[in-house]
């Protein structure tokens, strides 16, 4: 049964008229390997919930960046840049409250989490002709064009690049921050540059799984590689492997089965991730 | 304590500048003077605990030596410069991380941070990682390097924080009550270990054992507020009921003490 679904996937990705599968699948291939990279410190430093709250808020850029098009005609604003802006702003302001506020980080998280939703929803409403709102919150593969895939690579490309440069940074800051900054390291920059890279980081996949279920992705396999992990880089690299597994198998259960793709990719994660960790209990007992 | 703070302990005479040096420090949180008129000088090779009662201002003392804190009279000098700057050149070891059990990092890989600095980037050096073998040879943890952190017991745990800390070639090793979380075996140990370590490491200790102070260290700072520096050996029972303001026993031991240059004495 499995091999007949992905015969079938397989073949289809082959068919000329089915450029819109390729450009799923390509884009979910280039978003695996940042998202497998950057949730791995998410998960480590547990700040999977201000990943949450950037993922949303980037709705508000988008609707945005939807009605400026329609009613401005500013053509240029694609809605994956958008996305982009809104995402480092809310990383800003997030990073920016986690570091200085006096108020209770909780609640002003969550308030900037639905003010970049609320923001999206009212620009969708106000924007003219249809604009499916549930294809951002929850993703379509429709949505997904060559020029997505360019923003992926270079963001993508980006990231990595600066991964290599400050990684020893980033770990030593997420295990002990205070002793990193008797280090001559700079701690609440790189704080702010871990929420930064999850900002750009989820905007990638935005169009393929949407701005409600990105956040699974990112922490979903990281989760899974820690319950056996030794080492943070053995962590990161099964994280990045699974995410390529999750976009493969999921995509290609989704064409088969005419189910949609984001919920898919994630139901298939949930469920390895559920399996490991029942798993992990059983056995370690 | 009405007692002046005064400048040396008049234990030992010292040639050179003081590795660290507070002249008339004072600080304050809010309206509360924790540290008042702080006057005293650490010279290199010395080997110095610091003691006092719980909110007596060791901690602040402890962050004012590492430019974490800014006084608000005086001056705080580490390695002839200022602490903010100089930081980066002491080994602080820290009473306990609040790490993260499932973080997945090897004890290697934690005294591998201690090679990061300010201008570090890309991945580790060779050199970085034969400093950080060395740093686990000298607390006798190189069995060790390839185990989680997290299941390393309290002892070597402090150990490897210890070698993180010597990773970073560090001229100040500053210990903040080393011995608090773990048995009496791991705490001969890791006093074995320190006392193995460099003669030209100054070592400043901040610990509330009383005996562990009289068996370690020839210098003893005491805070509460003030700050007055003794021998180890003037450290009589009337001079500690002073310092924690109700009685409390010393008890002498018959162990090696470190001179102020690594040797040994007995006390």
């Amino acid at each position: 049964m499995e091999g007949i679904i992905m015969a079938e996937f397989l073949r289809a990705l082959l068919d000329p008229d089915m450029g819109f599968l390729r450009n799923a699948l390509f884009l979910g291939l280039i978003g695996s390997i940042p998202l497998g990279a950057v949730g791995t410190f998410v998960v480590a430093r547990r700040v999977s919930y201000l990943a949450a709250a950037i993922a949303h808020s980037v709705l508000g850029g988008i609707g945005a960046s939807l009605y400026c098009r329609e009613v401005l005609g500013w053509a240029w604003l694609h809605p994956m840049l958008g996305a982009l802006m809104a995402a480092v702003l809310s990383a800003c302001l997030i990073g920016w409250v986690s570091l200085h506020s006096k108020q209770r980080e909780d609640a002003v998280i969550g308030a900037i989490w639905v003010t970049g939703m609320a923001i999206g929803l009212l620009f969708i409403a106000r924007t003219p002709g249809y604009v499916d709102g549930m294809a951002y919150l929850f993703g379509d593969i429709l949505l997904v064009s060559s020029f997505d895939l360019w923003i992926a690579g270079g963001v993508g490309a980006l990231i990595l690049a600066i991964l290599l440069c400050w990684h020893r940074q980033i770990v030593a800051v997420c295990f002990d921050a205070e002793f990193a900054s008797i280090r001559g390291v700079r701690a609440d920059w790189i704080y702010l540059l871990l929420l930064l890279l999850t900002a750009l980081t989820v905007v990638i996949l935005v169009s393929l799984v949407g701005v409600v279920l990105v956040i699974a992705l990112l922490t979903l396999p990281p989760a899974i590689a820690a319950l056996r992990a030794r080492s943070l880089g053995g962590m990161l690299f099964a994280a990045i492997l699974m995410n390529i597994a999750f976009v493969f198998v999921g995509l290609g259960l989704s064409f088969s089965l005419d189910l949609p793709t984001g919920p898919s990719i994630i139901l298939l994660a949930a469920a390895v991730y559920l399996i490991s960790n029942g798993a992990k209990c059983l056995f370690s007992r | 304590m009405t007692e002046v703070a005064h400048k040396n302990c008049g234990c030992k005479s010292h040639s050179g500048e003081p590795v660290i040096c507070f002249e008339g420090v004072s600080f304050r949180y809010g309206h509360s003077l924790i540290i008042e008129d702080a006057d005293f000088d650490i010279y290199k090779g010395e080997s110095v605990c610091v003691v006092g009662p719980n909110g007596g201002g060791k901690s602040t003392l402890l962050k004012l030596m590492l430019g974490l804190l800014e006084p608000e009279k005086g001056s705080v000098r580490l390695l002839g410069g200022s602490a903010r700057k100089a930081r980066a050149q002491v080994g602080y070891v820290p009473q306990h991380i609040n790490f993260d059990p499932l973080f997945p990092v090897s004890a290697l890989d934690v005294v591998l941070m201690g090679c990061l600095g300010r201008g570090s980037f890309g991945f580790r050096s060779r050199a970085d990682l034969t400093r950080a073998m060395d740093a686990l040879d000298k607390m006798g943890l190189v069995a060790k390097a390839k185990e989680p952190f997290a299941s390393l017991s309290g002892g070597q745990r402090q150990a490897v924080l210890i070698a993180r800390a010597l990773a970073g070639e560090a001229e100040v090793l500053l210990l903040d009550e080393p011995t608090a979380h773990v048995d009496v075996a791991a705490e001969e140990r890791l006093m074995k270990s320190l006392k193995a370590l460099d003669a030209n490491l100054t070592l400043i200790t901040v610990s509330h054992d009383l005996a562990f102070v009289s068996r370690s260290v020839p210098k003893v700072v005491c805070v509460n507020r003030c700050v007055h520096v003794h021998p180890t050996a003037e450290l009589t029972d009337a001079r500690i009921r002073q310092l924690y303001g109700h009685d409390v026993r010393m008890v002498q031991h018959d162990h090696e003490h470190l001179d102020s240059h690594g040797g040994h004495h007995h006390g």
